[in-house]
């Protein structure tokens, strides 16, 4: 028998109001989460994926693909800096593109590559793409001929691969003269010469960005983490919703506290009787957390429970994505701001004298 | 009954005391709240023995430090001077910790208004005591056995699945007697046990605190105002004003002090 276990399961009303309000905000914070993996993952799939050791960017690019250019010449001065062992070109294109018997345009990103990213084959012959399998939600399916920007360029989808995409477009990976074809064809304000890529994924041994970029003279190279932070809106969307997230555990640790802290204080007639017949301030303290941490349990369950139907039923095109790292992180903190939330309660369990159980008829 | 020295409550003297060594001896007790001119005397010098086996009912009237005096011989309240022993332990210099142990173990306590754990049944409340101490595997199945033995003594097996608010209040205060004694203790301190109780069941409980302490050659003190229970105990000491008397077994307080 343990007590408080014991007063959790006879009394489970009085827990009710702290569960629910727990319940809310860990459903809360998992779909903050899942937003945020959700955003994340999906803007950055397509560099993440990348087996590069640095991303080489022309300075004056300002770490920005869609503003790179390195060319032909710049390409051959990085093959020959010492350490490096590949160097393969990469770029993105953002476009719609009409599916075959569906109305809306899927947004997609075509990018040009040399390099196999992880997970992805080969490039595929001239005019075909692998396609990241979010663009099934757009109706797109393999054999589909895609009808890429205004100029209606025909790419045709061979197979699938898996967390590619870029900045929340589907990315369709296709070879770098067909990813210049299609830039050229809809983006003539962005034309690319013969040769020309955005950026070089580069692999070798040591530090060889510094090397590269004293090479060259007019590159800036960036590991594979620096070039997903230098995504546009990336950081910003971290840090924002990191904010609401630590902000609504704050609330999470206020609220185990104030609600555990008047339950102590209900409870100082009891637990100085308690502490009178030999109840040591460790083992009341101990009870008091222990409620606590299964509060937090209950409400993390269930609002793990809504927070899954709400992925199922929300629209594929809300950006929510629920990892099993968010499920773990978000059940950490809970249990960690139960803990410290219903430590509030130790100085006033501590401070309960015993002596205040004699003499006393309330 | 009145003793040579009206601040030594010592001898034991009344209704004969059913064993030799004292359950507790108090020497000297002095306990002072606050300092220079804000300090008050709450006990002043008491000394009391209460032997094996002896009930001694503490009679006084409110802010006597009857109450102080309880709580510093079961180890509740330090004093300020003096020594206490209880069960053949001077606890007169124990940490807090030592003192938790020591109540957990040594003595048993009756609270005035019961203060039964209000979610565990009967039966759970007796074995609150065992929990405590950590009891685990063949422990606790004694505990159990023992738990429901007491029960069964005090007439209230047929409630040993009842909650406190399930029970009358007679009831309630049979199973806090029950809690007060689950560990076999040297000495019991009952605080005002029948106040919130009707004379009649107040009766009955005093009765069942006599015979139970007898049974079990426990010793027991007994605070109370009301004289009208005092006949119960081998001895009834008064307090007035911090410093102890004695008064006749009856419980007649008048001119001992």
């Amino acid at each position: 028998m343990n007590l408080a276990l014991t007063e959790l399961r006879r009394r489970p009303s009085r827990f009710t109001v702290a569960t629910v309000v727990l319940t809310f905000l860990s459903l809360l914070l998992l779909l903050l989460g899942g937003l945020l993996d959700g955003l994340y993952l999906g803007s950055t799939g397509a560099i993440r994926a990348q087996e590069a050791d640095v991303i080489v960017y022309s300075d004056s690019a300002r770490d920005s693909f869609l503003r790179s250019r390195i060319t032909p010449d710049m390409r051959e001065v990085v093959e020959g800096v010492d350490g490096v062992t590949e160097v393969g070109g990469l770029g993105f294109t953002l476009l719609g593109a009409t599916v075959p018997g569906e109305s809306d345009l899927a947004d997609v990103a075509v990018a040009g590559y040399e390099l196999a990213p992880s997970g992805v084959p080969a490039p595929p012959p001239a005019g075909h793409a692998w396609a990241d399998d979010r663009l099934r939600d757009a109706g797109v399916a393999i054999g589909d001929t895609l009808l890429v920007g205004p100029a209606a360029t025909p790419i045709v989808v061979d197979g699938w691969v898996e967390d590619t995409n870029y900045l929340l477009q589907g990315g369709l990976w296709v070879t770098l003269d067909t990813w210049r074809a299609v830039q050229n064809a809809n983006r003539p304000d962005a034309f690319l010469a013969d040769g020309v890529v955005q950026v070089l994924v580069v692999r070798g041994e040591g530090d060889i960005g510094p090397a590269i970029d004293a090479a060259t003279g007019s590159t800036s190279s960036l590991t594979r983490d620096e070039a997903v932070n230098a995504l546009p809106g990336v950081k910003e969307q971290r840090s924002t919703f990191n904010a609401i997230i630590y902000s609504t555990l704050a609330v999470v640790l206020a609220v185990v506290g104030l609600f555990f802290s008047l339950l102590t204080l209900e409870r100082t007639g009891l637990y100085g009787v308690l502490k009178a017949i030999g109840a040591s301030t460790r083992r009341l303290f101990v009870g008091v957390v222990l409620q606590a941490v299964v509060v937090a349990v209950i409400a993390f369950v269930i609002g793990g429970a809504l927070a899954t139907l709400a992925d199922r039923a929300l629209p594929a095109d809300v950006p929510l994505q629920l990892t099993t790292g968010r499920y773990v992180f978000t059940f950490v903190a809970l249990i960690v701001a139960a803990v410290l939330g219903s430590a509030v309660s130790l100085r006033r369990v501590t401070r309960i004298d015993p002596a205040s159980a004699i003499g006393s008829a309330a | 009954m009145s003793s040579s020295n009206p601040s030594d409550s010592s001898a034991p003297s009344g209704a004969a005391v059913l064993a030799t060594a004292p359950a507790l001896r108090l020497d000297g007790i002095r306990k002072v709240y606050g300092t220079g001119e804000n300090a008050i005397v709450a006990v002043d010098h008491a000394s009391l023995t209460v032997g094996g086996g002896e009930i001694v009912a503490l009679l006084g009237p409110s802010g006597s430090g009857k109450t102080t005096l309880l709580s510093i011989a079961g180890g509740l309240l330090a004093a300020t001077e003096g020594t206490v022993v209880v069960g053949g332990e001077d606890i007169s210099g124990h940490s807090p910790r030592e003192l938790t142990e020591f109540r957990r173990s040594k003595v048993g306590f009756v609270f005035q208004s019961v203060n039964l754990v209000p979610f565990l049944t009967a039966e759970e409340n007796l074995l609150v005591v065992s929990e405590l101490a950590g009891a685990r595997g063949a422990a606790r199945k004694q505990a159990r056995t023992r738990a429901k033995e007491l029960l069964a003594e005090l007439g209230l097996s047929h409630r040993a699945g009842n909650l406190p608010a399930q029970l009358s209040g007679g009831e309630r205060q049979r199973v806090a007697i029950g809690r007060a004694l689950f560990n076999s203790p040297a000495l019991v301190l009952f605080d005002e046990p029948t106040s919130a109780l009707d004379t009649k069941i107040g009766e009955q409980v005093m009765e069942l605190i006599q015979a139970e302490m007898r049974s079990r050659g426990t010793a027991s003190v007994i605070v109370t105002h009301d004289t009208r229970m005092t006949h119960y105990a081998d001895r009834t000491v008064r307090i007035v004003d911090g410093v102890l008397g004695l008064a006749d077994a009856a419980g007649d307080v008048s001119g001992d002090h």
